[in-house]
């Protein structure tokens, strides 16, 4: 068995692949879709929402950490259900000419 | 068949791809609702994904979590209005914020009762906590200048950028101390100075550079949750954060190149607070007067002509105007006049924010072109129409090089043949710098409401006669 690398490390290497993809694919916006790209930018950000489940789900975690936990869900589900639905609203609207 | 973490790892990679997919979408308006839908399924997985996992095993508080945000989020996202995206975009930024904020602390004492606690877990703690705290209240000082519950001028005392110093300096000392010694103590403390520092940071930051300020803070709000990944060793996490990190931040480069200002000086500037006073262009400029016109001298040269070109700013979101503007390039069409809208990068409280409230209105995006491919127009343009916009057809941009707006390109307004300027008074712009157009022999203003001002203009075109 060759020695493990620490996930850290692992991490640090997702993270630093994952900004690239992030700049090309965000300079690739058009300007028009700005705005729909922060509302959705804020919907995906939601997903510290996983994060939430994690802390409100175990039941052996206290009550404290359970409330922390569903204040927590309850402030991401508000922005990934909020924000998709803003920017569904929004990009609704863009149409071209009839 | 049981779900193991190698099951819930895929179904993360899959999810990461449909929201990389789903940004993608966003690179031209056919195929942004795809995208849309893309990041939705995208989450949908992640969720459901997590929930299978061995790490959830109640649901009551999960349940009652999502149900209440699912209630909440969508009476917010129905009802808010177009012209409200700015503060709306601002109050969800607060929340990514504070969730991140939760869960870090949530975790820290979840792991603590399990004793599993290292310094590298807790300085990962520590990154997803301190940012998430500076967007929460950052995000909520932008949300009360956005609303005007907070004056839209920059807050400035003497010291600031050293009290900014110092908070920041110990909240990386008890950072380090927490991440030794696991003291809930100093979690807090820590938690409650980067709170303060959010704050701090964010009111010197003047109204007009609101742009570059909800960029900044949706980037924040990614990094968070980047921050908060490692924390929970969640790859997902890690690459959506850095996906929303890194988008933030492209669009406040966007936003400031668009000022020709460095990001420096828009977090330390404070602009817009400058009084204009022993400025030589303005006052020489003050002495030239300026033309007012009458609503029928707009419409008279506007009906005969080949192309207008209307520039719209904040001014035409604060009065409602983009429904009586779409009215009025139908009955300018009617008459075979080509109408387009030139929209600059900063126009508007955030970025592309005028194209969002023109789109509103059913105007077909193929008419609204950016500064770039508008410029060229100008000068075979008949009238320009601007509406609620000023510094970003400034000529002091190009002409003036004591003016603070020196070198920030603009549209090129001033070459076309006639422009009309809607305002309400002779009040400058955000910017406090007096504009050089209003004085060129080619330009009249127009003063009134500039939505009752056009209504006036569709009703005298409706009328038939000059």
């Amino acid at each position: 068995m060759p020695e493990m690398i620490d996930p850290s490390i692992i991490a640090l290497y997702v993270f630093v692949l994952a900004c690239f993809i992030g700049y090309w694919v965000v300079w690739g916006v058009t300007p028009s879709l700005h705005t729909p790209l922060v509302a959705l930018t804020n919907a995906i950000s939601g997903i510290v929402l996983i994060g939430a489940l994690l802390v409100a789900g175990d039941p052996n975690a206290g009550i404290l950490v359970q409330l922390i936990g569903f204040i927590a869900v309850l402030l991401a589900s508000i922005n990934v259900f909020g924000g998709f639905l803003v920017t569904h609203r929004m990009l609704s609207m863009f149409k071209k000419k009839k | 068949m049981e779900f193991t973490v190698n099951h819930q790892a895929l179904a993360y990679l899959i999810a990461a791809v449909l929201f990389i997919l789903g940004l993608k979408g966003l690179t031209h308006p056919s195929t942004a609702r795809r995208g849309n839908l893309y990041a939705m399924l995208g989450m949908l997985l992640a969720i459901v994904a997590t929930l299978l996992g061995r790490d959830v095993q109640t649901y009551g508080f999960i349940i009652a979590g999502i149900a209440g945000g699912a209630v909440i989020g969508v009476i917010v996202a129905l009802r808010i209005q177009m012209t409200a995206m700015p503060q709306l975009v601002a109050a969800l930024h607060s929340f990514v914020g504070l969730a991140a904020v939760l869960v870090g602390i949530g975790t820290f004492l979840h792991k603590q009762d399990a004793g599993l606690l290292n310094a590298v877990f807790m300085g990962e703690i520590s990154a997803g906590v301190v940012i998430g705290a500076i967007t929460f209240t950052g995000s909520i000082i932008a949300f009360g200048k956005l609303q005007g519950l907070l004056t839209g001028a920059p807050v400035k005392f003497a010291g600031q950028h050293l009290l900014n110093a110092v908070l920041a300096l110990t909240t990386i000392a008890l950072a380090v101390y927490f991440a030794m010694s696991g003291s809930i103590l100093a979690l807090l403390l820590m938690t409650m100075l980067a709170l303060t520092l959010g704050v701090t940071l964010i009111i010197p930051i003047g109204g007009a550079d609101m742009p570059v300020i909800i960029s900044m803070l949706n980037s924040y709000s990614g990094w968070a949750a980047a921050a908060t990944g490692f924390t929970l060793y969640n790859d997902l996490l890690i690459i959506i954060g850095a996906l929303v990190g890194c988008s933030g931040a492209i669009l406040s480069f966007i936003m400031c190149k668009a000022m020709n200002r460095s990001i420096i000086n828009v977090v330390f500037g404070g602009f817009g607070s400058d009084s204009n006073s022993g400025d030589s262009a303005g006052a020489q400029a003050a002495e030239k007067g300026v033309k007012s016109a009458a609503i029928e001298d707009a419409v008279y040269w506007m009906e005969d002509a080949n192309r207008v070109i209307i520039v719209p700013g904040y001014g035409m979101a604060v009065a409602q105007a983009q429904h009586s503007l779409k009215e009025l390039m139908e009955l300018l069409e009617a008459r075979g006049v080509e109408v387009k809208f030139a929209i600059h990068p900063v126009a508007g409280r955030m970025p592309g924010h005028m194209n969002v409230l023109l789109a509103e209105a059913d105007i077909p995006y193929d008419r609204v072109l950016e500064m770039d491919e508008i410029n060229p127009e100008f000068p075979s343009t008949d009238v320009v129409l601007v509406v609620g916009a000023n510094d970003v057809v400034n000529p002091a941009a190009k002409e003036d090089k004591s003016s603070p707006i020196y070198g920030m390109p603009i549209l090129e307004a001033g070459r076309a043949r006639q422009v009309y300027f809607l305002k309400r008074s002779m009040r400058p712009g955000y910017s406090g710098v007096d504009n050089l157009l209003f004085y060129q022999d080619n330009t009249s203003l127009v003063f009134g409401d500039a939505k009752d001002t056009i209504d006036g203009m569709n009703n005298a075109l409706k009328g038939g006669g000059h």
